[in-house]
């Protein structure tokens, strides 16, 4: 048994749908990338001209860091996928106690007021 | 699991949960993901109150270049993708796609922490030492932080690649490969807050 676990296969079992399957994902991601590119190129257009106001800069930039936050989980990171039950409860619960921290942190700590 | 591996069939179409060894290492690896988020929401919450504190040495404004982070964002969100093409060989058993895009990952993600090392050099030589101020020892310590990391995971697909380098994909050393490349994607995630909190912020907010 143990030897077999470090053998390599010579061909993928996946069946022809399993593989049309795969190349269709494949290209949805390479879509979330261009996402991601665009969202990013938004964001440093949005602070390096004075197109927004600046009241609304750091809103708008944090939004866009979101979006790209679920973007990378649940595309680049298959938590969309099935069989990810734990995973998302395990991120949930990360983002969950994250945020109290940080507002915490960020207001008592009293240096920067907000 | 059976007592075998059944070799006759191929390679199996989730290679890395194929195992009962791989689904724990998936699973542990989530549940140390969750753990990390809030071990740099620490971090990040420590900047932003500290952020404004920067007792007559450098702010966040005088030394922060926008192109070069835009540059080392491209670079790291490229790496993220690369990385997602490894995968991709590695469940249609592709060997040397597994290996060619990992090892463009690597190179990208070596790229990105000598640029790294190039910013904080270049901030040390403006006047921003370590303990100038409590902006620059929370800034040095997250960022850092997010450098150590990059690093680590250097270190680890660099040695997955070595140790695997011509043992095809087994059951053994998929999971290895995938959890690495979970710890990437995590890498770049928290690049997104940092140049979004740390840069952007610092520069127009």
């Amino acid at each position: 048994m143990g030897e077999n676990l470090s053998q390599p296969f010579e061909k993928s079992a996946m069946s022809k749908d399993e593989r049309i399957q795969l190349e269709r994902e494949k290209r949805i991601q390479i879509t979330a990338f261009a996402f991601m590119i665009s969202l990013t190129l938004l964001a440093f257009i949005a602070t390096g001209s004075e197109i927004i106001p600046a009241v609304f800069t750091v809103p708008f930039i944090v939004g866009l860091a979101v979006i790209q936050f679920f973007l990378q989980l649940f595309y680049f990171m298959h938590l969309k996928d099935k069989n990810h039950a734990w995973p998302n409860m395990m991120m949930v619960s990360g983002v969950f106690l994250s945020t109290p921290t940080i507002i915490a942190l960020a207001l008592l700590l009293g240096e920067t007021k907000f | 699991m059976a007592d075998s591996v059944d070799m006759t069939k191929g390679l199996p179409s989730h290679p890395e949960r194929a195992t009962l060894d791989g689904k724990n290492k998936f699973l542990g690896f989530w549940v140390f993901l969750g753990g990390e988020t809030i071990m740099f929401a620490t971090f990040f919450g420590t900047y932003l109150g500290l952020m404004s504190g920067t007792a007559d040495g450098p702010t966040s404004s005088d030394i922060f270049s926008l192109p070069l982070v835009f540059i080392m964002t491209m670079i790291l969100l490229t790496s993220s993708l690369t990385s997602v093409l490894a995968m991709f060989a590695m469940k249609k058993n592709n060997f040397k796609g597994l290996m060619v895009w990992m090892w463009v990952t690597v190179l990208l993600g070596a790229s990105f922490l000598g640029l790294e090392i190039y910013e904080f050099y270049e901030y040390y030589h403006y006047g921003l030492g370590y303990t100038t101020s409590a902006f620059a020892s929370s800034f040095y310590t997250l960022v850092g932080l997010h450098g150590a990391h990059v690093l680590f995971g250097l270190g680890w697909i660099t040695t997955l690649l070595i140790r695997y380098r011509s043992a095809g994909i087994t059951l053994t050393n998929a999971p290895k490969f995938y959890v690495a490349s979970l710890y990437w994607h995590f890498i770049d995630v928290i690049w997104v807050f940092i140049f979004t909190v740390v840069y952007l912020m610092g520069v127009g907010g």
